[in-house]
């Protein structure tokens, strides 16, 4: 019983304040999200804050549920499931998330995520406002306003990984801070 | 004509459309997996009071979350609502925002450079 204790201690030492994994369902998000909006009430955290967090929270968790969604061609069970973490340190509030992507998929949502990072607030409203109008809306929606609007709220910039995994999977890890 | 009531719940907002009034109403959170299906009857609603409209339409948008598959559905009503104030009515939009909360504000600043309709940004206290 030795490692639970461990996972206890490495959670605790890493300030980790709700983490899941497996598969993102509907039911699960809308729990997660009044987890979070209770446990932020407690801590009485500042409005701003507060919308800020559960704002990029919905969106992290949409992106999990869609992708996880439109992947249900996939056979092994390993493309359904996510990470899902969000930490408090210092008073800053992070939102880690990994998921499994196809490798053919690495290229474009690499260049999109260092298009993102490399704009400053102004161009990353006007980027949204450009795709807000002009872009197509796939069926599940979003339509890449997503990213941009969880670069938005953060005010940081979006650090991210991709991990190889096999010869056709990589796992991307997205790690979200929220500006005070 | 076509009027519209729909009782909000934790993912979607409270809709209220008058078009007696030409009054419509979105108040609360807008953050369903698919929005899509969600305003499907709002538009629907503005296309056929389009068609009829009243002199003066008058709109309340009080969102306290939008999710960003909603942020594009709420730009088709703003187009509908667009196309009647090109039409025969006048048509306001009222964007209430909390207090110090500037991501909604400029959520609203991003639709009003977007959209020709007459928009007024409007603070509200918070509870």
């Amino acid at each position: 019983m030795d490692n639970i204790h461990d996972f206890y201690n490495k959670m605790e030492k890493g300030n980790i304040m709700l983490s899941f994994k497996g598969e993102v369902t509907s039911d699960l998000l809308t729990s997660i999200l009044q987890i979070m909006e209770s446990k932020m009430e407690t801590l009485d955290e500042s409005p701003k804050i507060k919308k800020k967090v559960y704002n990029i929270l919905v969106e992290c968790l949409q992106n999990l549920y869609h992708h996880i969604d439109e992947d249900d061609v996939a056979t092994s069970v390993k493309e359904n499931s996510a990470l899902f973490m969000i930490k408090k340190e210092d008073g800053e509030y992070s939102i880690m998330t990994g998921n499994f992507i196809t490798k053919e998929n690495v290229n474009s949502l690499k260049h999109r995520l260092d298009k993102i990072n490399e704009m400053d607030k102004d161009a990353l409203k006007d980027y949204y406002k450009e795709v807000l109008n002009n872009g197509e809306m796939s069926a599940k929606g979003g339509g890449g306003l997503g990213m941009i609007d969880i670069a938005r709220k953060s005010g940081k910039k979006l650090e991210y990984n991709f991990d190889d995994v096999d010869a056709n999977h990589s796992f991307f890890s997205l790690n979200i801070k929220v500006a005070q | 004509m076509k009027d519209l009531k729909i009782e909000g719940s934790p993912k979607t907002p409270t809709i209220e459309f008058n078009s007696e009034k030409g009054y419509l109403l979105v108040r609360g959170r807008s953050i369903p997996e698919n929005s899509i299906e969600f305003y499907k009857s709002l538009i629907e609603a503005l296309e056929a009071y389009n068609t009829n409209s009243q002199p003066n339409t008058k709109v309340d948008v009080q969102l306290e979350y939008f999710n960003t598959s909603s942020s594009k559905c709420i730009l088709d009503v703003f187009k509908k609502l667009e196309a009647i104030n090109a039409g025969s009515s006048n048509v306001v939009i009222n964007w209430y925002y909390e207090e110090d909360d500037e991501d909604m504000l400029e959520a609203g600043e991003d639709y009003q450079a977007i959209i020709n309709v007459p928009f007024k940004m409007i603070e509200v206290g918070e509870e």
